[in-house]
């Protein structure tokens, strides 16, 4: 088991999180928006930068609450305030943790991998998608592998995180010379192959932010 | 970009707000979460319809409210699917206990909504799905032809039957049915651009155009240099028609819709076109629609669907609409 660690997925946890990625995602979204539109429409940017924007500005309505609670408003928040595939898909990553059982107790390090590897297969039932279809799901399905293996073993809590933001990293790239299957760049058939998914890109950066605050933590 | 706009976020507001005063007499809009209705309440014992996507496709599908066609529609911001909350809303606005049909194109984000929507909607609700794009392969390793012009008609159609006392099950099986039967195919010359991204979604030189386009400005078959009308209108047609394959006498309806940016007159120029080609392969039209009705914001270029229309379908079509976009009949 890695190290036991306080605090871990409390509502500020979320909200801090929340505001490291907003600065990240910012930095890139140039980029993000760009892979966007060539090989989808270009809302993917817009959508992500919204709802991190909505999820900071909740800070004072729940920075009191139980986890419980403040995950689903986080929730309710992403899926109404988002739009696209990409509010569903992380308001069914939310609205999943937060059915995540004991949530009450604290929340060590396996507690919170369990929560996340929840959130990521119900986004993973709700969009249908694989891996190895060119989505965001190429990153998380593997990084949720990685945290259920992490839990189980004693790896060094460093390693292990970093860890995965090598697979998250990998498993982006690797997009790049796919066909997609789902989601709008699978209208393009092999003139989607050579970019990257811009799902896949910012969910690596968002892994990669969280595991680089975690690290040395 | 130039485009009418005060402040960004503000633009899709003041858009919803600026068509819920000039069609007062028809619907009514309303906000958070955001849906246009019909300013009458259903019927007790009909259907209720339910359509919704991302707005800068207007008049579709806010336009295609009222008395024949739609009970409400949900905007989501510019081409991005609206919000689980809102078709929930908009469900228990309208349904007056006869059951709601959800009508939604067949794209990732839409699909996803519009299934959660469906799901915290507890009254008795169903969905159809319309795949009517022939650019893309339907296969079963693609999320499958997207959703366009299409949508325009089986909204149209069925809307008839539900006003006309038809149960959710009988508009269910009209809406699969004129999807099945339809095929559209679309041209652009010019991008278009999404007001939060302030310059255009795709490159694409003077003189070429973007074969099998989205209606989000998707890329499309491929890119080519442009033709002449005729050789374009050609193209699409064999491409609808491989698909479709209608018989020599069938009866069909067909619709030339503009994107947004071609003025009509060249819109007609294109059904000109599309009708002598037709009728060299003996294929007579009996009902036509030539317009803006599925729209790209700005984008320069249109789409042909063609749809095969039995009796069911023909007497549907006809009846009576009253909506901002679309009247006839009443």
């Amino acid at each position: 088991m890695i190290t036991e660690t306080k605090g871990y997925m409390s509502v500020n946890f979320l909200i801090s999180q929340a505001k490291n990625i907003q600065i990240v995602i910012d930095e890139n979204a140039a980029e993000i928006e760009a892979l966007d539109q060539n090989i989808g429409d270009g809302d993917h940017i817009f959508n992500v930068q919204r709802g991190l924007k909505l999820v900071v500005e909740l800070e004072n309505d729940i920075k009191n609450l139980p986890l419980q609670k403040g995950l689903n408003m986080i929730a309710m928040k992403v899926l109404s305030g988002i739009g696209g595939s990409s509010g569903a898909l992380f308001g069914t990553f939310f609205m999943s943790m937060a059915k995540t059982p004991d949530l009450d107790k604290n929340i060590d390090f396996n507690k919170a991998c369990e929560m996340v590897i929840t959130g990521i297969n119900a986004m993973k039932e709700r969009g249908k998608a694989d891996v190895g279809e060119k989505t965001m799901m190429d990153v998380l399905i593997p990084v949720s592998e990685k945290l259920n293996e992490l839990k189980n073993c004693n790896t060094d809590m460093n390693e292990g995180l970093s860890e995965i933001i090598k697979i998250a990293e990998d498993r982006m790239l690797a997009t790049k010379d796919m066909l997609a299957t789902k989601g709008r760049a699978s209208f393009l058939g092999e003139r989607a192959k050579g970019h990257i998914d811009p799902g896949a890109r910012s969910s690596q950066l968002i892994i990669d932010t969280i595991c680089k605050s975690l690290i040395n933590k | 970009m130039k485009k009418f706009i005060n402040n960004v976020d503000d633009f899709l507001k003041e858009s919803l707000n600026g068509f819920g005063k000039a069609h007062s007499d028809i619907i009514k809009v309303n906000f958070e979460p955001n849906f246009i209705s019909r300013k009458t309440k259903t019927k007790e014992g009909k259907v209720s319809l339910i359509s919704g996507g991302g707005s800068g496709h207007e008049p579709m599908h806010g336009g295609f409210v009222g008395h024949g066609m739609l009970d409400a529609a949900c905007p989501g911001f510019v081409f991005s699917a609206p919000t689980p909350d809102q078709m929930q809303a908009a469900a228990e606005h309208v349904d007056s206990g006869a059951g709601v049909l959800f009508i939604v194109k067949n794209y990732s984000g839409d699909i996803m909504n519009f299934q959660m929507g469906a799901e915290m909607y507890s009254g008795k609700n169903d969905s159809i799905i319309t795949n009517d794009d022939v650019a893309v392969e339907d296969s079963t390793f693609t999320t499958g032809r997207r959703g366009v012009a299409a949508t325009v008609l089986v909204e149209k159609i069925v809307g008839s039957l539900a006003e006309n006392g038809g149960s959710l099950e009988e508009c269910k099986k009209l809406g699969e049915k004129v999807n099945k039967n339809s095929g559209t195919m679309g041209v652009a010359f010019t991008s278009c651009t999404v007001p939060a991204a302030g310059k255009p979604t795709f490159d694409i030189g003077n003189d070429e155009m973007e074969f099998g386009v989205g209606i989000h400005g998707e890329p499309g078959r491929k890119r080519e240099k442009i033709q002449p009308s005729k050789t374009i209108v050609n193209n699409m047609l064999e491409a609808i028609l491989d698909d479709l394959k209608p018989q020599k006498n069938e009866k069909t309806l067909l619709f030339v819709n503009g994107m947004g940016g071609t003025p009509l007159t060249e819109l007609y120029l294109i059904f000109d076109d599309a009708c002598e080609i037709l009728k060299s392969k003996g294929i007579e039209i009996t009902r036509s629609l030539v317009g803006n009705y599925c729209t790209s914001l700005e984008m320069q270029g249109a789409s042909i669907t063609f749809l095969k229309c039995d009796e069911e379908i023909l007497k549907n079509w006809d009846a009576p609409v009253h909506t901002a976009a679309m009247r006839w009949g009443m």
